[in-house]
């Protein structure tokens, strides 16, 4: 705990602009942006918040350092242990339960022999299971440092990590090549275009709806 | 006034109340584990839900919910019954139900909601969660496991306490309660137990002592410091096993601090149990009371009144110092007193040594003046209220004196009486402050009035308390703060030197020089026994402490759980202790004791039960007959003839140098020790490395 944290350079600028964005006497808003950016500063080295880290943002935003520590641990994406330079985060919610994500994280724990929460011995991947990272439509998916890589099955997840390991650049999103969450073969519905409206279509308006919003 | 229906019957209410105050102003229970009246709202535990009209068509928190006109709230519906047994299914998914081997089995809220809100199964078949216990210190026990993070601990010792030392980590089924491994630097910190509704933070020295239902409750006073603090004694046969605090909004509220909840272990320890005499080969031997009374008559018969002093110790009750004063009158002694650190307090005007704003009254306060006195430890509870204070109103603080973490923000206005004496002149902004405040008042602490221009300090502060209108129609906002628990009642039956008497001071100088032959000890510890060393010394009290070891004669008696007595808190409100327990051994309630003593010596006092003592007590005191009552002193004229030209210019320094020990009990107590060992040498090694 001899250790000392300090913001540098860009890092220490953009904390003091996320500080000024606040009230002098609730600079203590600022603490999940200054985790982050501590975090950040960290990269090469674990890319993880140490205590004197948060030590020294308590002292910086004049607030307990318990209640620093209880905003670090509630957000997952605070590491507070270091982590390898690829932090894969696989999404097991639901959707991506559904999908495949166990089969994904029994994958890697074949390959590289990681668990949840584990890192491996070359200090490459980190596998951490994560809540919904919002793209069920492509499930199952990771999420790697910054980027997704999405609808994946676990020999793409392993193509994936193996390139990042030999230092290459994998294609992040579709691992299926699709663009986005379209549906796979062309679009399903809507294939006609649009066509006159008849009033006894089921779902045609009855009347000319009133616009209920500002202004007159 | 706005009116709701709580199960059909119309409720008038205040505006700004909760829908669950509205429902317990009408008599209706609610169950809540998260909500405390005196903590902020947190609305986490769900247990109070009630169905709301109109409304949403849900359950509703009603801790949280604020009433509104016209509403209409069930209590006892379908909706309302199953939310609660849902509730309680998810709080015991996780919980151990390990009542058998649970400390708060027979006194857990969980426990009994459960058996009144709750299904008779559970429908639960994964695995439950564990928590590692976490080490909170020598006074709170931990079993995390049976946590439910209603986070009251989190709030009471941020809000009420006032440090930040718990909170709540990680979230969702990871949740725990962390002090960060380490005990919660604040005084209160145990009142966390009695919050705690399951038993997660349960009392350490109190471990699988007992059950609730064998002990035997006492309702009585606490005298570890001058607050009177009301207290519930538990003891099974003889013996005290624990001290909890009892509702009383104008004193404690209903908290206590640590040594008021802890010292009693040092009920057991060191005790005085034996009669015992100084042979003539000058050691004390065990003797018996007749003995014992032959040889302090023979000694008194052979001296002159003059060369007798009496001190009263710091935890005597009243009908035992009056009954030394009695004594000594009938002997013509005239040197007693009942303030051994010196405190210059004038006994001659009631209202100049009462905290007359009354503690409860601190709350009215607009501006309050410190000065030499450390609140935090002299009177935590006191503290508590300056700093409810502060958090509820614009109240300025200024403190003369030592600069210390006081939990709530100050001004500092300087560490010695120049700075009293520019208040008192009007030259200091603060006398401006003072004077515009409506409610001010002024605290004079031990460190203040116990030094040798004492006079001189209760001068400057009755100046600035005329000066700045401290004095008002229903408002007295001149305070002493006495430490000790039986100083006011000493103060008012007149435990004090009579005409051409010495006092504390005088008595032991005059032991030292020869001029005092016999000094008559009544549980007084806090004095410099090595003075003592040739005068002829009666030790009479509970514990082998300073006074004892300088005695030639020890009568034992009893502690403040071993008889019923009145005692005086600062503010002046007469409270009864009644007994828990007997005093061990030969230990003897200490007015019986003295009653004895008179016979022997000659001088008979006239009352054979305590009845007729009290009544005694009565006639010579009238206003104590006013159990409980608030304090009202009239003000008038004091230390006349000192003048503020008398103040030396030392600065204020605090007379308390270890919270957790401050008298024989606490002294005796292992677990004050351990306090004393774990949180204050930790205070100081946090010090030493901020200055190192």
């Amino acid at each position: 705990m001899s250790e000392v944290f300090e913001f540098t350079g860009d890092f220490l600028k953009e904390a003091e602009r996320n500080i000024a964005k606040y009230p002098a006497d609730r600079k203590q808003s600022a603490v999940l942006a200054l985790l982050f950016l501590a975090q950040e500063q960290n990269h090469e080295d674990g890319h993880y918040v140490t205590q004197a880290a948060m030590r020294t943002i308590s002292e910086m935003l004049e607030m307990p350092y318990i209640r620093v520590m209880e905003v670090a641990t509630f957000f997952t994406m605070v590491n507070l242990k270091p982590v390898g330079k690829f932090h894969v985060q696989l999404c097991g919610t639901t959707p991506c339960m559904l999908r495949g994500a166990e089969a994904l994280m029994d994958a890697v724990k074949e390959k590289f022999g990681i668990g949840h929460g584990e890192t491996t011995e070359d200090k490459l991947f980190t596998l951490t299971e994560v809540e919904c990272l919002g793209a069920c439509s492509n499930a199952p998916m990771v999420q790697i440092n910054d980027d997704y890589f999405e609808d994946l099955t676990p020999e793409t997840l392993i193509s994936v990590m193996e390139t990042l390991k030999g230092g290459g650049d994998p294609t992040i999103g579709s691992q299926m090549g699709r663009a986005s969450s379209e549906p796979f073969g062309g679009p399903m519905t809507l294939t006609t275009g649009p066509g006159a409206q008849t009033a006894d279509a089921p779902n045609a308006p009855k009347e000319t709806p009133v616009y209920i919003g500002p202004g007159e | 006034m706005p009116t709701l229906k709580v199960n059909g019957e119309e409720v008038e209410f205040e505006k700004g109340m909760t829908v669950l105050q509205v429902c317990e102003s009408a008599g209706v229970e609610i169950p809540r584990f998260c909500y405390h009246e005196r903590l902020s709202i947190a609305g986490n535990c769900r247990m109070c839900l009630v169905e709301v009209k109109p409304g949403p068509p849900k359950p509703a928190a009603s801790c949280a919910l604020p009433a509104g006109d016209g509403m209409e709230v069930l209590t006892n519906s379908e909706m309302v019954t199953k939310a609660r047994n849902g509730v309680m299914e998810f709080l015991l998914i996780n919980h151990p139900l390990d009542c058998p081997i649970c400390d708060q089995g027979g006194e857990c809220d969980l426990q009994d909601q459960a058996m009144a809100y709750g299904y008779d199964g559970s429908r639960f078949e994964e695995n439950k969660r564990a928590v590692e216990d976490k080490y909170m210190g020598p006074l709170i026990n931990t079993i995390m496991t049976r946590c439910i993070h209603c986070t009251r601990c989190v709030r009471f010792s941020t809000e009420i306490a006032g440090v930040e030392d718990m909170g709540l980590l990680n979230r969702g089924e990871s949740a725990e309660i962390s002090s960060l491994e380490q005990a919660v630097a604040s005084e209160l910190s145990a009142n966390v137990i009695d919050l705690c509704p399951v038993g997660a933070l349960t009392s350490k020295p109190y471990q699988f002592n007992a059950r609730p239902w064998e002990l035997k409750k006492t309702e009585s006073i606490d005298v570890m410091d001058a607050v009177g603090s009301n207290i519930r004694v538990d003891a099974r046969g003889n013996e005290v096993l624990r001290v909890l605090p009892r509702l009383n909004e104008d004193v404690n509220e209903e908290w206590i601090s640590d040594k008021t909840r802890y010292a009693c272990d040092g009920l057991r320890k060191r005790r005085l149990d034996k009669v015992f005499v100084r042979g003539a080969d000058g050691k004390l031997a065990p003797s018996d009371w007749n003995t014992a009374f032959k040889t302090i008559a023979d000694k008194i018969a052979s001296l002159e009144p003059s060369e007798i002093g009496a001190i009263a110790g710091d935890q005597c009750d009243v009908e035992s110092m009056f009954a030394l004063k009695d004594l000594m009158g009938r002997l013509g002694v005239t040197s007693l007193d009942c303030r051994q650190d010196g405190a210059k307090l004038d006994p001659s005007v009631r209202s100049s040594y009462l905290f007359n704003t009354s503690i409860a009254g601190i709350e009215q306060a607009d501006a309050i003046l410190i000065v030499g006195a450390n609140p935090r430890w002299e009177a935590p509870l006191i503290n508590a209220r300056i700093r409810k204070a502060w958090l509820n109103s614009p109240v300025r603080i200024g403190v003369t004196g030592e600069k210390l973490d006081l939990t709530y923000s100050y001004d500092y206005l300087g560490a010695g009486p120049e700075t009293l004496k520019a208040v008192a002149d009007g030259s200091h902004s603060f006398a401006e402050t003072l004077k515009k405040a409506e409610r001010p008042m002024i605290i004079l602490g031990p460190g203040a009035v116990s030094r040798s221009d004492g006079a001189a300090v209760l001068a400057a502060g009755r100046a600035i308390a005329e000066a700045t209108g401290m004095i008002a129609d229903g408002w007295n906002g001149f305070n002493v703060l006495n430490t000790a628990a039986s100083r006011v009642g000493g103060l008012d039956i007149g435990f004090t030197p009579g005409e051409g008497g010495l006092d504390a001071a005088g008595i032991l100088d005059g032991a030292a020089s020869g001029a005092v032959k016999l000094v008559y000890l009544l549980a007084a510890d806090e004095i410099d026994a090595a003075k003592l060393k040739d005068a002829f010394v009666i030790y009479q009290g509970h514990h082998g402490d300073a006074g004892a070891h300088a005695a030639d004669v020890i009568l034992p008696g009893a502690a403040y759980t071993e008889k019923p007595g009145i005692y005086v808190n600062t503010e002046g409100r007469v409270q009864m202790a009644r007994r828990a327990a007997f005093p061990p051994g030969d230990g003897r309630e200490d007015w019986t004791i003295l009653r004895a003593l008179s016979d022997t010596v000659g001088q008979t006092l006239p009352y054979d039960n305590l009845g007729e003592l009290r009544r005694a007590v009565h006639t010579a005191c009238p206003h104590m007959t006013e159990i409980d009552a608030a304090p009202t002193a009239e003000w008038a004229p004091f230390a006349g003839d000192a003048s503020l030209s008398d103040l030396s210019d030392a600065p204020f320094a605090s007379t308390i140098e270890n919270f957790y020990q401050t008298d024989p009990i606490s002294r005796a107590s292992e677990t004050m020790a351990a306090c004393t060992e774990e949180i204050l040498s930790r205070a100081q090694a946090g010090r030493d490395a901020a200055h190192g």
